[in-house]
């Protein structure tokens, strides 16, 4: 039977939407292509270890080692993750295993917003009241890696709190009624069974978190000091990947600016492997 | 023995305004299996998580009359539920060990507690699992993931992690209603040797295992106990009309 116009109609705008789908995978490949195409050429005429390993940034000088912010992008992950891992997976096991319902239908809207605030707001309460606090009682210039990281663990509480409360919701409520009938309390449930139970939604929900402090920007800029060395405390300042590429992306040119493409893609790896660390886990759990 | 271990007197049950048990009184021994039966929906599951306190995971739930557990009304406000439910301990009607391994779901109970001593828990790993036939099958693969235990093992070590806390009482509710006919047998087997050391109250669906298991049974319907009596008489020569149609299976 041949098509009718209805038919035909309906293929046409199923292939329609498929390419509007693809045209966003299609972005996401031709940015990847650029970055390469770009910087690429630089590591190689530098060499990957140089490029690397080496601490020594200067890039008009023709000295282009990205050593010491890919420790500092290093230390602002972990130091966002300490701040803000524990403090997000405390208030997720409170929305959901000890909150009301009401508080709940309060609370999580309030920390939904928290994702919506710009990154610059964060920087900007950084500035005023944090950096003067660091430096007033700890030391140190206060521009720092513990002013930023504190920042950045506040700046991943959504996506730590948002995805690991998926997770513990989706536990069993057979699981909490066994404990609770052997005599447990609220927390003995949760600290030795639930988090169990939903260990890999929580570590997915780590990681992602991770993902978010590594790629972050315009708050870095303004609390973390960007000075070009390795820190060496938590009261140092430093600069991290995304920092360098922000800060000076405006006037590079020829081989500096090479460099900077190279650094995304060393970030383009970073949040590659933190992202397939996320769906490996988000996996595991899917398969139980 | 023949000690009153619950007396259940004029207890009733509220969900919000809904009346789910109705002026309840009946007394379980020490020692006996107990079989509460009757239709779904008839309050049986209620009564069983009214002894130690379940329902109180439920929002809107009241409750007026009282529940003697050795003389102690455990139906009051105010009562210590954890040391409760170590007392009186609960067995599901699916499986639900924890995504743990076999040890560490024995030793749930006694840890919950504050047992730290590594002899002591291992002790009561090999107790448990022996009491509930699992120890031998076991032993080497204490490691093992819970989760992967078939679903008898899975009920047995259930048990096991309740006996774990030295329970006085072990109520359990349809136990065997996820297991095949075989396991649900040795399952039996099983409640007839714990009422030898505890007391065992069974809900259930299935009439014969009320019959095989348990020395007294209380049909229930609509909320109501409609009669309580040794198992055999129950069974046999019922003094009411709805027994009677009832383990005659004319409704149910």
């Amino acid at each position: 039977m041949a098509a009718t116009a209805i038919q035909r109609k309906e293929k046409l705008i199923e292939r329609i939407f498929l390419l509007i789908a693809f045209s966003s995978i299609f972005s996401l490949f031709i940015i990847a292509l650029f970055i390469f195409a770009e910087g690429l050429p630089l590591i190689w005429k530098v060499g990957l270890k140089d490029f690397l390993l080496s601490t020594r940034w200067a890039p008009t000088k023709g000295h282009f080692g990205i050593f010491a912010m890919i420790v500092s992008s290093f230390w602002v992950t972990i130091g966002a993750l300490l701040f803000g891992g524990p403090l997000g997976l405390m208030c997720s096991f409170f929305l959901v295993e000890f909150a009301s319902d009401r508080l709940r239908a309060f609370i999580k809207p309030a920390l939904e917003l928290l994702a919506g605030i710009p990154s610059v707001v964060y920087g900007f309460l950084g500035v005023v009241y944090l950096v003067p606090l660091v430096r007033d009682y700890l030391g140190g210039p206060g521009l720092s890696l513990l002013t930023a990281s504190i920042i950045l663990g506040i700046m991943i509480l959504p996506t730590v709190i948002s995805i690991s409360v998926d997770a513990l919701v989706a536990v069993p409520d057979s699981y909490r009624e066994a404990a609770f009938s052997l005599g447990a309390t609220r927390w003995q449930t949760t600290y030795m069974v639930t988090v169990h139970a939903a260990r890999s939604g929580i570590i997915t929900s780590l990681v992602l978190g991770m993902g978010r402090a590594v790629g972050e920007t315009m708050a870095v800029i303004m609390i973390a000091g960007n000075a070009l060395k390795i820190p060496l405390s938590p009261l140092d300042p430093l600069r991290t990947l995304t920092s360098n590429i922000a800060l000076e992306m405006g006037y590079a040119s020829g081989m500096h600016r090479q460099a900077l493409f190279a650094t995304g893609i060393v970030l383009f790896f970073f949040v590659m492997a933190l992202n397939t660390i996320a769906t490996v886990y988000a996996r595991r759990k899917r398969i139980k | 023995m023949a000690e009153f271990i619950l007396e259940i007197k004029h207890f009733n049950l509220f969900y919000g305004d809904f009346p789910a048990l109705k002026d309840l009184s009946f007394s379980i021994k020490e020692h006996t299996v107990t079989a509460l039966i009757g239709p779904s929906g008839c309050g049986k599951s209620t009564l069983l998580r009214s002894f130690n306190r379940m329902n109180d995971l439920i929002q809107g739930v009241r409750t007026e009359g009282e529940i003697l557990f050795k003389g102690e009304n455990i139906a009051q406000n105010g009562i210590n539920l954890v040391a409760l439910r170590q007392k009186i301990g609960m067995v599901f009607q699916r499986p639900n060990p924890f995504p743990l391994t076999v040890r560490d779901n024995i030793t749930f109970g006694p840890r919950v507690m504050g047992e730290k001593k590594a002899d002591i828990l291992e002790a009561a790993v090999e107790k448990s699992l022996t009491r509930v036939g699992l120890w031998k099958v076991l032993k080497d693969s204490l490691e093992k993931n819970a989760l992967s235990l078939s679903d008898e093992q899975q009920q047995r070590l259930c048990i096991a992690r309740l006996l774990a806390v030295k329970p006085e009482i072990v109520l359990m509710d349809e136990p065997c209603s996820a297991l095949d006919p075989i396991a649900t047998l040795r399952i039996e087997e099983l409640m007839l040797e714990l009422k030898k050391r505890y007391t065992v109250v069974v809900v259930t669906h299935n009439m014969q295992q009320a019959a095989r298991v348990s020395d007294e049974t209380g049909l229930m319907y609509l909320g109501e106990l409609i009669e309580f009596d040794n198992t055999k008489k129950i069974f046999t020569t019922p003094s009411q009309k709805i027994t009677e149609d009832y383990v005659t299976g004319k409704f149910g």
